[in-house]
């Protein structure tokens, strides 16, 4: 029962996929969803995924490549289980998102986008989180952390 | 007709049309990236700039896209304005901020559309100073390089490659300023037209790798107008040479034909011209001989013994089949087609001149509304076609968006209407086809299953027509919707040909055509090579007769024009004919099994080198001309047949297409397809090599120091040189496309009526036949195919790589040829036990073993036939229709 | 009272994290609803709404009644699409965020009475991939409206049919235009598309279709509900009805507050935001969102209307005002901006893809010490070049915007950076 069909993707993942395209015209349509849905699973989007998907969705695989590499929510390269995502957008820039943005990598110990040794975190910059009200901001996984300060660094790191 | 005034002046412009195209259609400059007239306005370069006033008062006027803004009536716009003078500059001066300027060693440089426009826009100062973002490039496979560096990001090949041409693997990647274009992977292009890239990217990102290998100048190239020798479409090329080799072929622009496209076969099947295996030098019995010794043993063997007969060629010209004809006379001369071809063609002939249904061009196939294809897979048998039916396929889009007010070039909304707009293509095919996916309905079987739907359908549409008996529930509905679609059209087309070497399934095409209730309908067959359908016209016996000739002792020396018959005929009956032939002359251009047979063995010019008429599918007359002189002493198969001629009457070329044509009512226009060797520009002839051609006097001084007079040509009215006037030339005879200012192949639009339609002074060619008359319904219709238990049919499937003779040995194409191996459905495969990739052997009914060959399971073919790539050298031995059986090889003897 | 001169935030109040259905229906939920569907025409709703004045917040301010009226209605077996446009991702501007996730009823009722308005079938929200917490609500509410009926077939025993679908974006600022929304829609890349044809003639899937931003949406059953005239009262200045606006940046209480519309932008940063924190002074500010010009300390007076911000030489925007402060360079500012711009082009057409990374690099140069005086002309030029009408999408022309106007008003800051180089 649990046989992935298409080699790649998991029975879960197809059942997901399928049941989006309810919603949509055609199947093109589904694109971006079932990306997001293969990273819900695996938190990102291997090749061998994307040419999976691409035949459930009965397109090539250069264009789902295509949509895949246009939007910067789909990683088309390994994370960590967290992503971390800092606003580095005007109002969060003015009130120190650079020094989140350093602190976080500083305490992982990488670059922008790398993930981190012991593949828990990846930090990378995103733009206005819509709450510049309490910025800088950053967002870990799902969850808005507002007001962020060194020490907020520390806590969100569990450190 | 809309007037509108452009900087002051006033001029009437075609309504509907959008600003770009009306004022280059006007001969103006404007410069544009992303527009090409057959893809339409996308607006993504910004580079078309001119403003616009609201009226007579206003002075300030606002900026707009030329190609994004319809005409209107009493439009006022202006190109020259200041404002918009300086914004194309900006914008040009921003495209090129990346651009990594290495214009030096581009194989674009000197054709190249960037450069062109970079100059017209004034654009000379760079300010930018920051670092230019670089790309990795891709290897896209044997045709196409990749630099992608160069790319200015106009959208424009992938609008061909997906939208166009209905390719998948060529996309855009990325955002912003890091847009990207290429493949998944590394790989060759996947779609059979990807050579058009090369023309299609106005800079150097896209070029052709053949080329590139050892590329010239667009000015150092020497060019005449030429026609594609690679099927029976007959697209007009443009082949460039320099240093006695052929370097590349482009597309000549022919407002019926081929317009803007080729295939990727006629594109890079070129190579063959320059092959090691060309004849060079006459041979006797295989020792080179002079020319002189090969002419005069050529003419004893004529006068000796019994007459000769000779063999033409469909890859032959009309000229030279025709000398042939008359050096042995009519009753001697054959087609050299095998019998089932030479019957097809007959038919066709007779259809379009007495069927009474229009033989569409491609320009006409594109404005089709409904479309039947029966027995094709165009794509490998007609490459060019499949690209026109699938523009055809969008005319529902079209009438869409039309009632939307949405004007056909607005591109993008027009394909945003897709999936509401229902194809009206219809294929019937042996099996899956490169079409399908515009299709709205396909139908797999044999050729007599495909047939006797067609038959179906004509009787739909027609009572009268004969309805094939017993047909089968599914067929009998698929073809009540067919008829229905074809009944509403107001321009429908049938498509139909040779590749089932089925008598049925083109006598069921005209059927349906005859049934068709339009008056603007059209049939159109596509033919196998670039001169079947002339030499189907001229008429002659076929092979089979030309064996029992010799076999019978009425004569005994045989002249074989331009012809392997090996591709044609089992090997043992041809080796036995040979054999009891008392003299054997090959005149060719490439050593192949049949030249290898023969005492005196001719070398023939190739295309590149000679002259000639070939009649494409349509029935249109082509002439062709040679690029470069053919090195001493290889000459057009026409001249060693006319210089053994007693009457020396014929000795020149317009002479013999004259002759030629007065010999055969239907050949007659071929003296109007271009003018003859006494046509002159300003009292001089047209250059072949264009005015800037370099090096001319030191291009063979490490050979001789004093700088050969040029060579002659008396035969054409172009010389091998750069003098001449190239002011005003007729469409036939233009070789190089090139205005001021304009140097890439995009010049073509000064030469046309209007942007993307037909050339100033007619397009060239001329059509022979006018559809007359009627025939009456054909009923000979086939019992349904039901395959017989362990016997299985050959049927051959074309391949555009692999089938065609010429192209084939071009070492771009070889690369591309199809796997080896041998289709079958898969129930057949599983009652045979074999898996894709497992090697069976075929055996004759006899027993007698052909062939061990790998098994490659086609889902869609039926049962019963055994699919294999026409033409490959591998299946010379296995003839259509044919009963073979197959077995599964045991893991002890495998391969 | 207090509540009807709050209209779109009623219901957000600080001791509860969102509105139930309970809790909406219990301040007038649904009302505009049932009396749209029971008393008015689609033509009639789309005249309620052209007379309330409401024009759209999602940045264009373009007459939503009219919107509505021009999607054609003849052919009733056509398909229509509504999709509310909640990819709210203009830096500095938080708006939307609230009203989804804190009274997502408010934007489902007033996606049905657009839809019944423009005979829609199937409306889908275009929701921005980060914000999961609305997406959780949204799902939600949905489902409560669907079980009381508010969703589905016969909505309120009425003739009128809809789903909505929430979709999810993964990210892009370019998906917030709306023909780019479309494509992204579609599961395509997010480049706008060329209008016309403009979206209500052919839009998602080549039918028409109709994008309102979630605040504008969220106007609609409050006018059907307590009607016209009260609208048109709720406002100080010429445009109608209230607007959220807010204030971010170096200001005492960030925030934002549902106001009148033509509330003077001084009331907005010194009363409501509670002037500069202690130590800043207030330099400049844009006034909505990212893509809006810079003004002055003297535009304070300034009313928040359509038309008084653009004769000051701006635009309203989104509403929401990122205030600049004394300490913050203004260089390094418009810096980050176009940094955010370039990032964001989609790649589509030539000016937005290349001018912008170059204003990048020469802003980078200029701060580095590397500029020189004719870069400024350089920088002028292509806000110039990148101006409404002569790109694709109204992307770069916004882009601009802060660069040009702080190259008015800061340019000794500019001047200062190049200056250092020299000496
Ligand atoms: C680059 C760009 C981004 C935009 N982003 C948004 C957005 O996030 N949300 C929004 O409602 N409108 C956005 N818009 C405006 C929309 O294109 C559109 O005008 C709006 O959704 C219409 O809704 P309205 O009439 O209700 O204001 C954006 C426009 C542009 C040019
Ligand atoms: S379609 Fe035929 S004639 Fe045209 S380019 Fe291809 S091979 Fe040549
Ligand atoms: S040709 Fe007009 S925008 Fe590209």
């Amino acid at each position: 029962m649990n046989e992935p069909i298409f080699e790649g993707l998991s029975l879960a993942e197809i059942r997901e996929i399928n049941a989006e395209m309810s919603h949509y015209e055609n199947k093109t349509a589904v694109s971006i969803e079932a990306l997001k849905i293969v990273q819900k699973h695996r938190r990102w989007v291997s090749d061998q995924c994307l040419i999976a998907v691409a035949e459930l969705l009965d397109i090539s695989p250069a264009q789902l490549e295509g949509v895949a590499t246009f939007y910067n929510l789909i990683y088309r390269q390994p994370v960590g289980k967290t992503v971390i995502h800092y606003c580095n957008s005007v109002t969060c820039w003015m009130l120190g998102s650079d020094q989140v943005g350093e602190s976080l990598c500083r305490h992982l110990n990488v670059e922008l986008g790398e993930m981190s040794a012991d593949g828990e975190y990846t930090v990378l910059p995103i733009v206005c989180l819509g709450a510049c009200d309490h910025a800088p901001v950053v967002m870990v996984g799902n969850e808005l952390k507002f007001d962020i300060t060194e020490d907020a660094v520390n806590e969100i790191l569990g450190r | 007709m809309a007037r509108i005034e452009i900087d002051g002046q006033p001029y009437d412009v075609l309504d509907g049309n959008n600003l770009l195209s009306a004022c280059l259609s006007l001969g103006l400059d404007l410069p544009y990236f992303c527009w090409h007239p057959a893809l339409g306005s996308a607006g993504a370069c910004r580079q078309c700039a001119v403003i616009q006033y609201k009226d007579a008062e206003d002075k300030r006027g606002r900026l707009v896209m030329a190609c994004m803004t319809p005409v209107a009536d009493a439009m006022r716009i202006s190109i020259a304005a200041e404002q918009a003078r300086q914004f194309r500059s900006d914008n040009i001066e921003l495209l090129m901020t990346n651009h990594p300027h290495d214009c030096p060693v581009c194989e674009e440089g000197g054709e190249c559309h960037l450069q062109d426009m970079t100059v017209m826009t004034g654009h000379t100062f760079r300010r930018y100073r920051g670092l230019k973002r670089t790309h990795n490039n891709q290897n896209l496979g044997p045709f196409i390089n990749h630099e992608m560096n160069r790319c200015i990001a106009c959208y424009r090949c992938v609008r061909f490659y997906d939208d166009y041409a209905g390719g998948k693997d060529l996309q855009v990647f990325g955002m912003h300023n890091n847009v990207y274009f290429g493949r998944f992977e590394d790989g060759a292009l996947e779609n059979e037209f990807s050579g058009n890239l090369v023309e299609v990217c106005p800079t150097g990102v896209f070029t052709d790798k053949t080329f590139s290998a050892h590329y010239a100048r667009k000015w150092d190239l020497q060019t005449a107008p030429s026609v594609c020798a690679h099927c029976g479409l007959g697209c007009n090329t443009a082949p460039g040479e320099r240093y006695g080799e052929l370097r590349r072929v482009i597309n000549r622009y022919n407002g019926e034909v081929n317009g803007y496209f080729l295939c990727d076969r006629g594109r890079f099947g070129y190579g063959f011209v320059n092959s090691p295996k060309r004849i060079l030098k006459p041979r006797l019995d295989d020792q080179e001989i002079s020319a002189d010794a090969a002419e005069s043993h050529f003419r004893q063997l004529l006068k000796a013994g019994k007459p000769a007969i000779g063999i033409g060629s469909p890859r032959a010209s009309l000229e030279a089949n025709f000398a042939l004809r008359t050096l042995v006379g009519e009753e001697n001369f054959f087609l050299g087609l095998e019998d089932t071809e030479h019957i097809l063609l007959n038919t066709i002939v007779e259809l379009m001149r007495h069927g009474g249904i229009h033989s569409p061009s491609l320009r006409e196939v594109e404005q089709a509304d409904a479309v039947l294809i029966l027995g094709e897979d165009v794509t490998h048998s007609a490459p060019r076609l499949a690209l026109s039916l699938r523009q055809a396929a969008r005319n529902a889009s079209f009438d869409l968006a039309g009632s939307l007010h949405i004007l056909p070039w607005q591109d993008a909304a027009v394909r945003n209407l897709e999936n509401q707009a229902k194809s009206s293509v219809f294929i019937a095919s042996i099996c899956a086809t490169r079409l399908d996916d515009v299709a709205a309905n396909t139908y797999r079987g044999s050729p007599e299953d495909i047939a006797r739907l067609g038959f179906a359908i004509a009787h739909c549409l027609d009572e009268s027509a004969p309805a094939p008996a017993a047909l089968g529930d599914a067929e009998q509905a698929l073809a009540v919707i067919i008829a229905d679609n074809l009944k509403q059209a107001k321009r429908p087309l049938i498509v139909s040909g040779t590749s089932c070497a089925s008598l049925d399934v083109i006598q069921a095409a005209y059927n349906v055509a005859k049934a068709l209730p339009a008056t603007d309908k059209q049939l159109m067959f596509t033919v196998p090579e670039c001169n079947s359908l002339g030499l189907a016209i001229m008429g002659g016996a076929s092979l089979q007769q030309a064996f029992e000739r010799i076999g019978t002792g009425l004569a005994d020396s045989v002249i074989i024009l331009e012809n392997d018959l090996y591709r044609r005929v089992p090997g043992p009956e041809l080796d036995r004919f040979l054999e009891t032939a008392a003299h054997v002359v090959v005149i060719d251009s490439l050593e192949n099994k049949t030249t290898a047979q023969a005492e005196l063995q001719l070398p023939a010019a190739t295309f590149a080198e000679s002259e000639g008429t070939w009649v494409n599918n349509e029935g249109r007359g082509q002439r062709y001309f040679p690029v470069y002189p053919a090195t001493d002493p290889v000459r057009g198969s026409w001249q060693w047949l006319t210089s053994v001629m007693e009457n020396s009457q014929w000795r020149h070329h317009d002479a013999l297409t004259a002759a030629c044509a007065s010999a055969f009512p239907d050949l007659a226009a071929i003296v109007q397809a271009a003018p003859g060797a006494d046509y002159t520009v300003k009292g001089s002839k047209i250059p072949r090599q264009p005015h800037r051609y370099s090096g001319r006097t030191a291009m063979h001084a490490d050979i001789k120091v004093s700088e050969p007079g040029q060579p002659h040509d008396p035969e054409t009215p172009f010389a091998f040189s750069m003098e001449g006037d190239t002011g005003h030339v007729p469409p036939a005879l233009l070789p190089v496309i090139w205005a001021p200012g304009w140097n890439s192949n995009q010049a073509i639009n000064k030469f046309q009526q209007q942007t993307g339609g037909h050339l100033r002074d007619g397009d060239p060619g001329v059509r022979l036949i006018e559809a007359a008359g009627t025939l009456d319904w054909f009923g000979d219709i086939p019992p349904t195919f039901r395959p017989e238990q362990g016997r299985w049919r050959i049927m051959p499937l074309p391949h555009i790589f692999g089938t065609e003779e010429l192209s084939g040995q071009s070492p771009a194409i070889a690369e591309r040829l199809p796997a080896f191996c041998v289709l079958l459905n898969f129930l057949d495969a599983e009652t045979l036990g074999v898996d894709s990739g497992d090697p069976v052997e075929i055996s004759s009914l006899l027993g007698i073993s052909i062939l061990k060959i790998p098994v490659q399971i086609e889902p869609t073919l039926p049962r019963g036939l055994l699919g294999i790539t026409a033409g490959l050298p591998a299946f010379q031995s296995m003839k259509t229709w044919t009963q073979v059986t197959v077995k599964k090889v045991n893991q002890e003897d495998r391969l | 009272m207090e509540t009807l001169a709050k209209p779109l935030t009623k219901n957000i109040r600080p001791d509860r994290a969102f509105t139930t259905l309970a809790d909406y229906e219990s301040t007038g939920g649904y009302q505009g609803l049932r009396k749209a569907l029971a008393e008015l025409q689609p033509k009639d709703v789309q005249q309620w709404v052209k007379d309330a004045g409401l024009r759209g917040r999602g940045g264009a301010g373009f007459g939503t009644g009219l919107k509505w009226s021009l999607v054609p209605l003849d052919d009733l077996s056509q398909t229509r699409y509504l999709v509310a446009n909640a990819d709210e991702m203009e830096p500095g501007t938080f708006k939307d965020r609230m009203l989804l996730e804190q009274d997502p009823h408010q934007l489902i009722e007033g996606m049905i009475i657009a839809a019944y308005a423009i005979q829609a079938q199937k409306a889908y929200i275009f929701l921005r991939g980060e914000y999961h917490v609305a997406k959780f609500r949204l799902e939600q509410a949905l489902l409560e409206a669907k079980s009381k009926g508010y969703l589905g077939e016969h909505i309120l025993n009425s003739a009128f049919n809809l789903e909505i679908v929430l979709h999810t974006g993964a990210g892009r600022y370019i998906c917030g235009e709306e023909t780019a929304l479309l494509n992204a829609l579609e599961g395509k890349r997010a480049t706008p598309r060329a209008k016309p044809p403009f979206p209500l003639v052919s839009g998602l899937w080549g039918k028409p279709t109709v994008v309102n931003n979630v605040e504008t949406l969220c106007n609609v059953p409050h006018i059907l509900h307590y009607g016209v005239e009260w609208y048109q009262g709720l406002a100080r200045g010429v445009d109608k009805g209230t607007k959220l606006f807010g204030a971010g940046g170096r200001v005492k209480h960030p925030g934002l507050w549902e106001l009148p519309m033509g509330t003077p932008i001084r009331e907005i940063i010194e009363q409501h935001a509670g002037g500069m924190r202690d130590g800043y002074k207030l330099r400049g500010f844009l006034p909505g969102g990212a893509s809006t010009d810079f003004l002055l300390p003297e535009h304070l007076d300034v009313v928040m209307d359509f038309e008084a911000v653009a004769k000051a030489g701006s635009r309203m925007g989104t509403g929401v005002i990122i205030v600049l402060d004394d300490k913050t360079c203004p260089v390094r500012m418009v810096l980050n901006l176009e940094q955010f711009f370039a990032q964001e082009s989609c790649g589509w057409c030539t000016p937005c893809r290349d001018g912008l990374p170059w204003t990048v690099t020469l802003l980078k140069d200029i701060i580095a010490g590397k500029g020189r005086i004719e870069d400024l002309d350089t920088l002028a030029g292509l806000t110039r070049m990148l101006g409404p009408g002569n790109t694709f999408c109204a992307l770069a022309p916004g882009a601009v915007e802060p660069l040009q106007s702080a190259l008015k008003y800061f340019r000794a800051d500019f001047e200062r950076y190049i200056a250092m180089e020299r000496a």
